[in-house]
């Protein structure tokens, strides 16, 4: 390390359940130089200050969705977060917003995986096709329709960004819609009636305010807020199809 | 302790482990299924992987020019019987994940669209832009929520197995949000937890990449088989390591040095074309293109600044329109991690570690020597990769090899009754004290991170891309003291709600048991192949193939408390025989010559 390192304060929103009663902060001085970035500054102190400080990692490049944290307040990745861009104000790094914390900067995540799951994430095929009949045919166009959606990596940073989640945690949220859409979008799917009665139910799209933050800090520009606000259009446009077909608007 | 009655376990939810639950719960799916993984499933480093899955898909191709492409790639200490299934099946599931959803790049025409890899002859890697790992491991994941057999237990660290009368019965693992031990018996247990390139330094590897799975069957006895083939891939970010796929040159970038040369034609991939040619240049195999890197800086030709010794990926020419079609994710990269516009900036790279060849040994359908236990993907050897990985190899590895393992798995266990659950209890609680017993201990002095930092700095200068026998074992001896200081290490956090102290310690007792057999493995074995490179040997020998002593694999086998035993083991070759290992013109002559020989 070179005479003029460089020190930064970072305030960590520390929590044990174990030992402590509520959150309260402390503040570490890390050296550091322009390429590091927070989590490589989260990691500096775990490596020599304090082991038990606890967050989740891996990719270290913004593509598992490990590594989300309110940075002063807003929700970010912390990979992809750099310490030269506060220096030289102290940074303060906490567990992401409206998710209960289950220890330091790690929250709960079961109730966020329960929603995509709840959403059928997955192809219910509009016309079945066995393997030796090959790929189905997408155009541009019609991949056009959906391929924005399948960007998301689940980081969660939308649901943290979303005031309506604060309000209700059962709101499906930003994430699981838009990945209800992907596939309600995908030509090789016919599943959007099954997946339409969750998006119109009371913790469906209605939920949204369209406060539209949930795109603003989306990290890989999903665009969850349009995904939602498209499906209040189609859940508005089923509701009234029901009362003409038994099955309901869609398709 | 909490008990879990499953049929089949399976330890890692990356594409592998995915693909194996899947078809476990479509062969039987009265069957249950236990899929544990240390992270949530979508967070496996399959994610990480960016260019593309390989199957034969064009006309012009076929599984005949895939197989001689992978058997050569590897330098011909490959398992030739296993590739011939491999690429025969790898189209069937690269359709199959289509039926699922994968979002495959398209031709205009609407169909599945294939580029250009390095080392291969034909184009035929499906990918999916630059993010073809994430949209596999996803459409993977999100089908796999489809099936009702398969029994998550996300976020749970496995850290051991158990086994009775000779066969794995399950697997031991700690819920990470509490502490708490759980037996998870199975009558088969399929590890795939993925690689060990964590153990270096520099690399294209996400923090999870700690070779756990590997070290718990060598521990059980099971061969690490050819696990001194380490892949240096040649285009990563310096300092990080964080890779810039292979894509980048299937679609078209250059290598360039100081002087704007594009040097790999200086190394038997030339002479240089018009356009990009396959098997030439740009698209040779990767362990050719990093060692024409090292030779490069050995010649002062390469461009020095503050973050070390790089050459130039330039992709300037491919206009930022295509950049952003086909690398997104590339583009992204370089304007966040490294404050370039690829589109007007060449990017500096260089090599870093990215894959282990070698591992878990295992039969073409992914079946151990220990009856039950089963490996899939990059923790395994099944046989496709030799001494030398071709890219997009792995990808579609993982699905060809994952839905054999669990029906291979599906098969075996109609035959196995349930271990004695008494006795499995009891193993459990030992492994349980032993694991406890770490956490508790009190008066030790060396913390870990130092531990692991020595380890990787070791490794990476014993078990580089060129090696010598004296580096070679300055690592075993290091790797050996590690081993010792490991007894001494100290944990800062004594709790059992989410203690990643803890956890990573286990891991690091991972790592150094993976890192002595990689060193072992490579400073016995005596001669040059694939990503195995010496200098040394008298007279130089060491620096040629040896077919007549080393067309061998290695395996070695655990020995408590000392260095590895070294064994060899046969290679199947069925159709290829040996032959000189030669891309550019040279390798197009050889090509022709081999066709006329077989008429």
């Amino acid at each position: 390390m070179s005479d003029t390192q460089k020190i930064i304060e970072i305030e960590v929103l520390r929590y044990n359940p174990e030992s402590d009663q509520e959150p309260h902060s402390q503040v570490y001085k890390v050296p550091f130089t322009d390429d590091m970035s927070v989590l490589q500054g989260a990691q500096y102190i775990k490596d020599n200050f304090d082991g038990s400080l606890t967050y989740r990692w891996s990719c270290r490049m913004a593509i598992c969705g490990s590594c989300g944290m309110m940075i002063n307040g807003v929700p970010k990745l912390s990979c992809e977060t750099f310490l030269r861009d506060y220096y030289p104000n102290r940074i303060r790094i906490e567990a992401m917003a409206h998710f209960p914390i289950e220890k330091d900067l790690v929250v709960d995540l079961s109730g966020f995986m329960e929603k995509l799951e709840a959403i059928q994430p997955y192809i219910i095929p509009k016309e079945p096709r066995t393997l030796e009949q090959g790929e189905y045919i997408q155009t541009p166009s019609q991949f056009a329709e959906f391929i924005q959606y399948t960007s998301c990596i689940n980081c969660t940073l939308c649901y943290a960004a979303c005031p309506q989640v604060g309000l209700n945690p059962d709101f499906i949220g930003p994430a699981a819609i838009a990945l209800a859409h992907r596939y309600n979008m995908d030509s090789r799917d016919g599943g959007q009636a099954q997946r339409m009665e969750l998006l119109a139910s009371e913790d469906g799209v209605y939920n949204c305010s369209a406060v539209g933050y949930c795109s603003e800090v989306c990290p890989k520009h999903v665009d969850p807020g349009n995904a939602v606000n498209v499906n209040k259009i189609h859940a508005a446009k089923d509701y009234f199809l029901r009362f003409l077909s038994p099955k309901g608007g869609s398709k | 302790m909490e008990i879990y009655k499953a049929d089949v376990v399976i330890v890692g939810g990356g594409g592998g482990g995915l693909r194996a639950a899947i078809a476990v719960a479509e062969a039987d799916p009265s069957l249950k299924i236990a899929l544990v993984s240390k992270v949530y499933p979508m967070r496996s480093h399959t994610v990480a992987a960016e260019g593309g899955a390989a199957g034969v898909k064009k006309p012009t191709d076929s599984f005949d020019y895939h197989f001689h492409d992978t058997v050569g790639g590897g330098d011909w200490l490959v398992e030739q019987d296993v590739v011939e299934y491999f690429v025969q099946n790898a189209p069937k599931e690269l359709i199959q994940l289509e039926h699922w959803g994968c979002p495959w790049s398209r031709t205009q025409d609407g169909h599945v669209n294939v580029r250009a890899f390095g080392g291969m002859k034909i184009e035929r890697t499906w990918f999916a832009a630059d993010k073809t790992g994430f949209h596999i491991l996803h459409t993977l994941f999100q089908t796999s929520i489809k099936y009702p057999s398969i029994e998550r237990f996300d976020e749970y660290f496995c850290v051991d197995l158990v086994e009775e009368d000779g066969r794995v019965q399950g697997v031991v693992a700690v819920e990470m949000a509490t502490g708490e031990f759980t037996l998870i018996e199975g009558k088969s247990v399929i590890i795939a937890t993925g690689g060990a390139g964590r153990v270096f330094r520099e690399s294209t590897l996400g923090g999870i990449v700690t070779g756990d799975g590997m070290a718990l069957a060598y521990r059980h006895g099971v061969a690490l088989r050819d696990l001194e083939f380490v892949q240096y891939h040649p285009t990563c970010m310096p300092v990080t390591g964080l890779l810039f796929s292979e894509a980048c040159r299937g679609e078209g970038g250059y290598l360039v040095n100081k002087d704007g040369y594009r040097y790999l034609q200086d190394y038997g991939l030339g002479p240089l074309q018009d356009k990009p040619k396959n098997k030439y240049m740009e698209l040779g195999p990767r362990d050719r293109v990093s060692q024409a890197f090292w030779y490069e800086q050995q010649k002062g030709r390469t461009i020095e600044g503050p973050l070390g010794s790089v050459v130039h990926l330039d992709l300037r020419h491919l206009g930022e329109a295509y950049l952003h079609e086909r690398l997104p994710l590339i583009y992204e990269m370089a304007q966040t991690f490294m404050g370039l516009d690829p589109a007007k900036d060449p990017i500096p790279v260089r090599p870093g570690v990215h894959y282990t060849m070698g591992g878990i040994q295992t039969n073409g359908k992914g079946a151990t020597s220990l009856a039950g236990l089963y490996a899939v993907g990059e923790c395994a050897s099944v046989g496709i990769h030799g001494a030398n990985r071709l890219g997009s190899n792995s990808l579609t590895e993982l699905l060809v090899f994952g839905r054999a393992a669990g029906e291979d798995a599906v098969n075996y266990i109609r035959n196995v009754t349930p271990g004695n659950s008494a006795n499995l209890l009891k193993q459990a609680q030992e492994v349980e004290a032993r694991m406890c017993a770490l956490k508790n201990k009190t008066g030790g002095t060396e913390r870990i991170s130092t531990i692991r930092k020595e380890m990787a700095q070791a490794m990476e200068e014993g078990c580089g891309i060129f090696r010598v026998e004296e580096t070679m074992q300055k690592t075993c001896d290091k790797i050996a003291e590690l081993r010792e200081r490991f007894k001494n290490i100290t944990i800062d956090d004594k709790g059992s709600v989410w203690n990643t102290d803890w956890l990573s310690a286990i891991e690091l007792d991972y790592q150094l048991d993976v890192a002595q057999a990689m060193a072992h493995s490579a400073v016995n074995r005596k001669e040059s192949r694939g990503a195995h490179q010496r200098l040394d040997g008298p007279n130089g020998a060491y620096k040629e193939r040896d077919d007549v002593n080393f067309l061998k694999h290695s395996d070695a086998f655990y020995v408590p408390g000392c260095a590895p035993k070294i064994t060899y083991g046969d290679v199947k070759i069925t159709k290829s025989p040996p032959a000189a290992r030669v891309y550019g013109a040279a390798g197009e002559q050889a090509d022709q010559e081999r066709k006329a020989s077989n008429v």
